[in-house]
């Protein structure tokens, strides 16, 4: 009697534990495909808002190049890692709320809020220490001999000192919003937090 | 009878819808440009010819000898994606007053500060705002059209 109720506890056990290695299996077939389709470029310009930064991007050296390696929107906006990864689609959720309240879907929405939108991603990217663009631009791997004199100065010094890829680098994937550089009116973003120095 | 001729139409309907796809050797037509040469100095068809190829490289050094009193310095370094738009103005960010000492760079004129009513302003005027309509790029550019020029310092 006994032995036949371990029994039916033991075979409703094993099926369980089969049962639950399943349905694991089959939720982290699905998390990880979804986590890919939302990593797709497709993915990313399939709201009507990303139009003007895509065609922006499209005119830059990330997008066309002499050997035609890109990297597309996930590589720069996307990090790798799984909890920062989780973290930034988690942020980036508000952005369906913003499309269903059409906060930036005019250009001159777009242009109203893009001093804002830039510089939240240059914060982002200076507290990773340029996370993203360290993924494929490795400082140890540079050759200084292939690169301009000007180059040189710049990374020896810039690295040297704790400066990271975005200090200099801004706007080299979309427009730039408005830096105040005193010329006629002065307005924009200060060239302190633009370029620090 | 009827449906001979029906096959017969089908197929020469099918026949004139492949010819342009045949591989039909047709005789090579001269391109009558009227007298017309492109710019690149090759056919228009052909792929693209080397000539442009010096064009394409700044001449990365202390910048080139000026040719005659007033002439803009030329740009010692390539300005490939450097942006000058109404929101922000790459040149200035090593070449400006406020930059050039951090940057080592040359810095502007100070006649670029004077605006166009003759008034001297605090910075560069906006009207010398647009840096490469003047200042280009440093190439290895020959002459497109013959000329009896000489430097002053050549006559």
């Amino acid at each position: 009697m006994i032995r036949s109720i371990i029994g039916q506890c033991r075979r409703f056990l094993s099926a369980g534990i089969v049962l639950a290695f399943v349905i694991g299996v089959a939720f982290v077939a699905v998390f990880n495909t979804t986590m890919d389709w939302t990593n797709t470029e497709a993915f990313c310009i399939s709201c009507h808002e990303m139009k003007t930064n895509y065609d922006e991007y499209q005119r830059t050296i990330h997008y066309a190049n002499r050997g035609g390696v890109k990297a597309t929107c996930p590589d720069c906006h996307v990090p790798e890692e799984f909890a920062p990864k989780m973290a930034a689609k988690i942020r980036a959720s508000s952005d369906l709320m913003h499309n269903i309240l059409g906060t930036i879907d005019t250009p001159e929405k777009y242009e109203a809020r893009r001093p804002a939108m830039a510089q939240r991603v240059w914060e982002r990217m200076k507290d990773d220490d340029s996370r993203e663009c360290r993924n494929c631009h490795d400082a140890n791997a540079f050759d200084y001999a292939a690169q301009g004199y000007r180059s040189v100065n710049q990374h020896t010094e810039g690295l040297a000192s704790g400066q990271t890829c975005i200090d200099c680098h801004k706007g080299v994937a979309h427009q730039l919003p408005r830096i105040d550089q005193g010329v006629g009116v002065s307005e924009g973003i200060s060239q302190d937090i633009f370029r620090p120095r | 009878m009827k449906s001979r001729l029906l096959v017969v139409f089908r197929a020469a309907l099918l026949a004139a819808a492949l010819l342009p796809v045949m591989p039909v050797t047709l005789p090579a037509i001269a391109a009558d440009t009227g007298g017309l040469a492109t710019l690149r100095g090759a056919p228009i068809d052909s792929a693209s010819p080397d000539s442009g190829d010096a064009l394409k490289k700044a001449i990365e050094s202390t910048p080139l000898e000026r040719d005659f009193t007033q002439q803009p310095p030329l740009v010692s370094h390539a300005v490939d994606n450097y942006p000058v738009t109404k929101n922000f103005n790459k040149c200035l960010d090593c070449h400006s007053w406020e930059n050039y000492r951090k940057e080592k760079a040359t810095k502007v004129s100070q006649t670029h500060f004077q605006s166009a009513g003759g008034q001297d302003l605090a910075n560069i005027s906006p009207r010398r705002y647009f840096c490469l309509q003047c200042h280009v790029p440093q190439v290895d550019a020959k002459p497109l059209v013959a000329s009896t020029y000489q430097r002053p310092s050549a006559r």
